[in-house]
């Protein structure tokens, strides 16, 4: 059973290539989707033994995760592991996550930090994810304790089903909207966050909710036009 | 003539310049083929009617009691007001088809190297 890790990397040549170090050893493949760096994140990440897709301009955490998607089935992938490069996940997780995918009960796993453990995460952050969490198992109707973890596994049918349109950080939603659409069986698994002065500076700020939430209702009302 | 006013005012005279160039560089666009004929004919029009606005202010005047407003100011604003959210989103809509398409291309085109790098390690190591 292949299975292919998909980074979204965007100016993090500081992190990313500890982070394909590490996540080599639990993958047949990791991919990651250089998103019109301006760094050497694509470089860094290709000497650690990733394959890199490099995006010719800067298209959005969304776009580099439907590209790399795309990359990983076309390459094979029976199980498709989404990641973030900047180091706030354990690669050592990614065991547990997979887990329930390649034993055929669910057909997408979702980390979930309220259900596992959280370091360092400030109280605004904590409040803000909650509040979205909320939201989004609302507007999905799925029941879930966190929303927008990027740690994620996905079969090979499930990744097929996605096709992301979103290209910044509405795709966290957007996922969880094709799931609930295509009714693709799923479950949570606990997982382990660090973060630190570096996740922070890259994070979700509180404007991007608002950019998320019209980002969302924008598609909602283009697509009846 | 009883409309025409004996002397011009500074302002119609600014105005019907500018109408003068906007309807000149629509005719350009038209001619490089940047745009059809049908937005050539409706700027033209439309153009034509701030023309004759300015011109006879008073035609203003019949459009406000023709839609029920009090003064022909008025109802220039609201029209002016209409026709530019109009125009806003006909942009909102072009500009995010225009996003997402670039999306697909910036894919397209990563894809595409990472298959033709692929090919050449397959070419390259035999073994």
């Amino acid at each position: 059973m292949k299975i292919t890790v998909v980074i979204p990397a965007w100016n993090e040549e500081r992190t990313v290539g500890a982070v394909v170090h590490e996540v080599r050893q639990y993958a047949q493949e990791v991919i990651v989707v250089d998103d019109g760096s301006s760094d050497g994140t694509g470089e860094v990440a290709a000497r650690e033994g990733a394959r890199v897709l490099r995006h010719a301009a800067n298209r959005g955490q969304g776009a580099a995760l439907q590209t790399g998607i795309s990359a990983a089935l076309a390459r094979g992938a029976d199980i498709i592991v989404t990641f973030d490069a900047d180091g706030q996940f354990s690669a050592s997780e990614i065991p547990r996550v997979v887990a329930p995918i390649a034993s055929g009960n669910v057909h997408a796993a979702l980390g979930s930090r309220f259900l596992g453990t959280v370091y360092g995460m400030p109280t605004l952050r904590k409040l803000m994810l909650k509040a979205a969490t909320v939201f989004t198992s609302r507007t999905t109707g799925l029941r879930l304790t966190d929303t927008h973890n990027g740690f994620r596994a996905f079969s090979r049918r499930a990744a097929e089903l996605l096709a992301l349109r979103q290209d910044r950080m509405a795709h966290a939603s957007e996922i969880l909207h094709a799931i609930a659409e295509h009714r693709l069986s799923f479950c949570e698994v606990p997982v382990t966050l660090h973060y630190n002065r570096h996740t922070l500076r890259k994070g979700q700020r509180l404007l991007n909710a608002f950019h998320i939430v019209f980002d969302l209702a924008k598609e909602r009302f283009l697509k009846r036009t | 003539m009883s409309g025409l006013p004996a002397r011009f005012m500074v302002i119609q005279v600014i105005l019907l310049v500018f109408i003068f160039f906007a309807i000149l560089r629509t005719v350009e666009r038209y001619r490089d083929r940047a745009i059809p004929v049908r937005w050539l004919l409706f700027w033209v029009l439309f153009w034509g009617v701030v023309a004759v606005a300015v011109l006879v202010p008073k035609t203003t005047e019949y459009l406000a009691r023709l839609v029920g407003v009090g003064r022909g100011v008025d109802a220039v604003l609201y029209f002016a007001i209409v026709t530019l959210f109009y125009l806003v989103f006909r942009v909102f809509v072009r500009v995010e088809r225009m996003e997402s398409d670039l999306t697909k291309i910036v894919r397209e085109l990563a894809l595409k190297k990472e298959r033709e790098e692929n090919s050449n390690d397959k070419t390259q190591s035999p073994k």
